[in-house]
């Protein structure tokens, strides 16, 4: 399957890995809840890092689209709180005049 | 409650159907997004600027803080020379917060320029989607008619549509990032403007500097007093010699 590490690219990865990436996601949330940054960099490193070894990197001129999206290692607390809640933080795509 | 990933998938997806959404017509698709790939480059293009002129900023006041450093020091020891070790506690207690800014300084420089990294790394990235998409777009326009033209149109729109998602969200991340450091960089201005560490500035003429100036001028006058002394004391004896002289003549 195809995962997207933000800031980092597509890989292609295998289904096993998504059990593992899951269960750091679990922790990560905890991490969120209890205010702990260090822990939550730990995880979102962690989520990161398996997709990056477990995986194949795609080129950057391939377009297709990912499965599943992997936050970026470097969210802060104060950012990941801002994007799991109601709107999120993407600003809307360009609009044109 | 949904994990981070699956918020994540969830607002990407939200954020790619938006873009999506504007035409029916999958050619006019087409030329809508990648119209809009082509202003998404412009706006990293000029994030990147952004984060330059915030660089240069902090630059600028870390150079200001510099000067500070310096300038302190040197009262400190004028300071001491002229034996108000108050005065020299006084410059030292703010040097010492100068180069505490001047630290907090390096680590925003830094940050901003990891910020920069990223974006123009994003860069790259979308424009190299942006070409791969562009020369697609028009083979799959070519095959519209065919029954899987629709499934590529799609599957092209949306692997690029999550390029321009990442790229939207890391300029948004640069451009609050560049915020924050700008407001504290502005409050920063503004102690030094209101005169608390008007030192720092070198502008105006500080409690510290008059103080010295006092010392300096307390010493003038004190070698002024020596000096006249002196010559009052060589007058007196050569006087008192003449005198004498007289006498005994």
């Amino acid at each position: 399957m195809i995962v997207r590490v933000i800031g980092e690219g597509q890989y292609e990865v295998d289904e096993g890995l998504v059990e593992r990436l899951n269960a750091l996601d679990r922790q990560a949330l905890d991490a969120l809840e209890r205010n702990e940054e260090t822990e939550l960099d730990r995880c979102l490193d962690g989520m990161a890092k398996l997709v990056r070894e477990g995986g194949t990197r795609l080129s950057d001129d391939v377009l297709t689209p990912s499965e599943i999206i992997v936050p970026p290692s470097d969210l802060t607390l104060e950012e990941t709180r801002k994007l799991i809640s109601e709107q999120g933080f993407i600003p809307d795509p360009p609009v044109r005049a | 409650m949904d994990g981070l990933i699956g918020r994540f998938t969830n607002l990407f997806k939200a954020w790619i159907s938006r873009l999506l959404d504007t035409a029916e017509d999958p050619s006019v698709t087409l030329d809508y997004s990648y119209e809009r790939q082509l202003e998404l480059l412009q706006n990293v293009k000029r994030g990147v600027a952004d984060v330059v002129t915030a660089k240069k900023r902090i630059q600028f006041q870390s150079d200001k803080l510099e000067g500070s450093v310096v300038k302190l020091e040197s009262q400190a020891r004028q300071a001491l020379a002229g034996g108000r070790e108050d005065l020299a506690r006084a410059a030292l207690e703010r040097k010492a917060f100068a180069q505490q800014q001047l630290q907090g300084l390096d680590t925003q420089s830094a940050g901003l320029e990891q910020q920069q990294g990223k974006l123009v790394e994003s860069e790259r990235r979308l424009a190299m989607k942006i070409e791969a998409f562009r020369s697609q777009k028009e083979v799959i326009k070519a095959e519209y008619s065919a029954a899987d033209a629709q499934v590529r149109i799609g599957e092209a729109a949306t692997g690029i549509g999550e390029e321009m998602a990442e790229t939207g969200l890391a300029i948004e991340r640069a451009r609050e990032r560049t915020e924050q450091l700008q407001a504290r960089s502005a409050a920063l201005d503004e102690l030094v403007e209101s005169g608390t560490l008007e030192d720092f500035t070198g502008t105006s003429s500080s409690s510290l500097d008059r103080e010295l100036e006092k010392i300096d001028s307390n010493q003038l006058v004190e070698a002024d007093l020596a000096r006249l002394r002196g010559e009052l004391g060589a007058g007196a004896g050569a006087e008192t010699q003449q005198l004498g002289q007289g006498v005994s003549r």
